[in-house]
């Protein structure tokens, strides 16, 4: 482990002096890095076909939630709603019936528990850094997962290096938390347990209820998070049910607006301002309300809870006509996370084998097919997916996964066009790969 | 660390839709492997060399990203009809610039290009049991940085074996 780190290290130093080449390299191409981006796109010119799966990533807002958002912009209450006046009543208004409508989902107390914010890392870092600094005195120790997404990682990280211990609890093959190892680890030094209620990559739907129950049974003053970006809109989440202390949820992750998000705070917890500024409505989150980005998460809450049994059965027969026919077609592929109703109902992740995930990418693009990869390629990072690793999938596996999320807005015949094109695209890049890495 | 999108310019996008010199050489000379699967990038160049240590043809399979794809077929193309001596002194630089420029997380697929090539010139001066002026004994940049990315691999499977045993 300390050879790794110490490669690891050398790695990145290496890299620290190869970023400072950078200008070198791109002098003698004459072309700016926009110019390049301009000529990639171009590349694109005359796709027929487009299919946008890469909602894990960003999502495409549809016009209904568009419409609802627009008039909010420069017919009524673009005002500031702390101030005295119509356009600033009007927001206040506006902003408090769309936090009654989101806490009607949620199935939580009261408006007040809602907390809108800029999106889903934001209300992830409020949830950990504030809830650490307002337990500051009680004790030291924050247990997550070892899939949890990159915003927790990360601010797990920082406050690791402010002397917090933090304790990783392992998952099986399928993504599922060890919930033996959870109870063990649990102590009256912990303050502050993460653990996501669906995993963003995989799509595992976690036991989230059993792992509260384990944790305040054992500590009762320990304060229980969810990300549940993943779960709002798409599985029953009721939080009359589950009586978690903080959740994050996420509004382009339901096909709303890029820029909102919320947490949920349970009424009577305490949890830290982590910026200053002037306080409007949002008590932990200071500057000027985004009420149009508010209306239109709100417009996407209710489309997708409208018809959210028809919804959430659509997406399972894409997602699982994707599943289906991509593993039995295609050879050596994996498929990541469980299978079923174990499974988000949005969720795709496989692994295809001597098929590297990035050029992958790129080659599904030039066909209009938009997809993410866990491969350490498109995460600029010299790993690849945590997530796929702490399954136990090899690196090799993890490099060549694809990340794809189907939404209510997809269509049998944009499945379709991925079914045809995916194998074609496979089949290239194993292709180029030929005997590489065979042995 | 910011994460631009990843600018591959007009060059590095067409070798990779239709890359020169793919696939594996029947009657290849010497072959050459550097990287590792395990780290998301590897690369096999086949060489067919003459009795006068000229490269005939030069061909290449890779494992990796479009920089990996698009550095290694540049480096068949620059070798080409190349004395080995010439071919000895291309640099990672040389073949970045080839292909036009690499957005810098991208370097070290140039790196591991001309570490496969020097490995592959190594290989066949050590297999003729010739030892030319201009072969340096130490290995070069590229090849250190080659061997760098396979110990870490190594360490990473070392890794995996350890958490398998422990499942």
């Amino acid at each position: 482990m300390q050879k790794l780190l110490f490669l690891k290290v050398r790695f990145s130093i290496r890299f620290r002096i190869l970023n400072a080449q950078e200008d070198c390299s791109h002098k003698g191409s004459g072309l700016s890095l926009i110019e390049n981006v301009k000529e990639l796109l171009k590349a694109h010119e005359g796709l027929t076909r487009e299919v946008y799966l890469d909602n894990e990533n960003s999502s495409i807002t549809p016009k209904e939630v568009i419409d609802a958002m627009l008039p909010y912009y420069s017919q009524r209450a673009y005002g500031n709603p702390t101030l005295t006046h119509k356009p600033g009543w009007e927001a206040f208004e506006t902003i408090m019936e769309s936090a009654q409508k989101i806490t009607a989902f949620l199935e939580c107390k009261t408006l007040e528990e809602v907390n809108f914010v800029p999106g889903e890392t934001e209300a992830n870092n409020l949830a950990l850094l504030g809830a650490t600094l307002s337990m500051k005195d009680k004790g030291k120790k924050i247990i997550i997962s070892e899939i949890e997404p990159i915003t927790v990682l990360q601010v797990i990280e920082m406050l690791q290096k402010r002397d917090f211990t933090v304790i990783k609890i392992p998952v099986d093959d399928e993504g599922f938390i060890n919930l033996e190892k959870l109870e063990a680890a649990i102590d009256s030094e912990t303050v502050l347990v993460s653990l996501a209620t669906v995993n963003n990559e995989i799509g595992t739907i976690e036991p989230i209820r059993e792992a509260l129950e384990i944790v305040k049974d054992k500590n009762s003053h320990a304060l229980f998070h969810t990300d549940a970006s993943d779960a709002f809109g798409k599985i029953p989440f009721s939080l009359q049910d589950l009586n978690v202390d903080l959740a994050t949820i996420s509004s382009y992750k339901i096909q709303g607006p890029r820029g909102i998000g919320a947490l949920y705070i349970k009424e009577g917890i305490n949890v830290e301002k982590i910026l200053e500024g002037q306080i409007g409505t949002q008590r932990l989150w200071p500057g000027v309300e985004n009420t149009p980005a508010i209306v239109g998460f709100t417009k996407a809450s209710e489309l997708a809870f409208e018809n959210f049994n028809e919804n959430t059965q659509h997406m399972r027969r894409l997602r699982d006509k994707l599943i289906d026919v991509i593993t039995e077609g295609i050879p050596e592929v994996k498929l990541n996370g469980p299978k079923g109703n174990k499974r988000a109902p949005d969720n795709v992740n496989i692994s295809f084998l001597k098929c590297e995930g990035e050029a992958l990418t790129i080659e599904l693009s030039l066909k209009g097919i938009y997809v993410s990869s866990g491969s350490a390629c498109t995460r600029r990072l010299l790993q690849p997916s945590h997530v796929l690793v702490a399954l136990g999938r090899h690196f090799d596996e993890a490099h060549g996964s694809i990340l794809m999320k189907v939404t209510r807005c997809n269509t049998e015949e944009d499945i379709n066009y991925v079914l045809e094109v995916t194998p074609i695209a496979v089949e290239r890049i194993r292709g180029i790969t030929g005997s590489t890495g065979a042995e | 660390m910011s994460r631009m999108p990843l600018p591959y310019n007009p060059k590095v996008l067409e070798l990779f839709k239709n890359p020169k010199n793919l696939g594996k050489m029947e009657d290849a000379t010497v072959v050459a492997i550097a990287g590792n699967p395990l780290c998301g990038d590897m690369i096999t160049f086949y060489l067919k060399i003459n009795d006068k240590d000229m490269i005939e043809k030069a061909s290449f399979e890779s494992y990796g990203c479009a920089a990996n794809i698009a550095t290694s077929s540049i480096v068949t193309e620059m070798i080409k009809e190349k004395s080995l001596e010439e071919a000895w002194k291309i640099t990672w630089k040389s073949v970045a610039e080839a292909v036009g420029g690499l957005p810098s997380v991208k370097f070290h697929c140039g790196i591991l290009a001309v570490g496969a090539l020097k490995r592959a010139i190594r290989k066949y001066s050590t297999n003729k049991n010739v030892s030319p002026d201009w072969l340096q004994k130490e290995l070069s940049y590229e090849e250190k940085q080659a061997l760098e990315e396979e110990e870490l691999a190594k360490v990473l499977s070392k890794r995996m074996k350890t958490a398998e045993k422990q499942c």
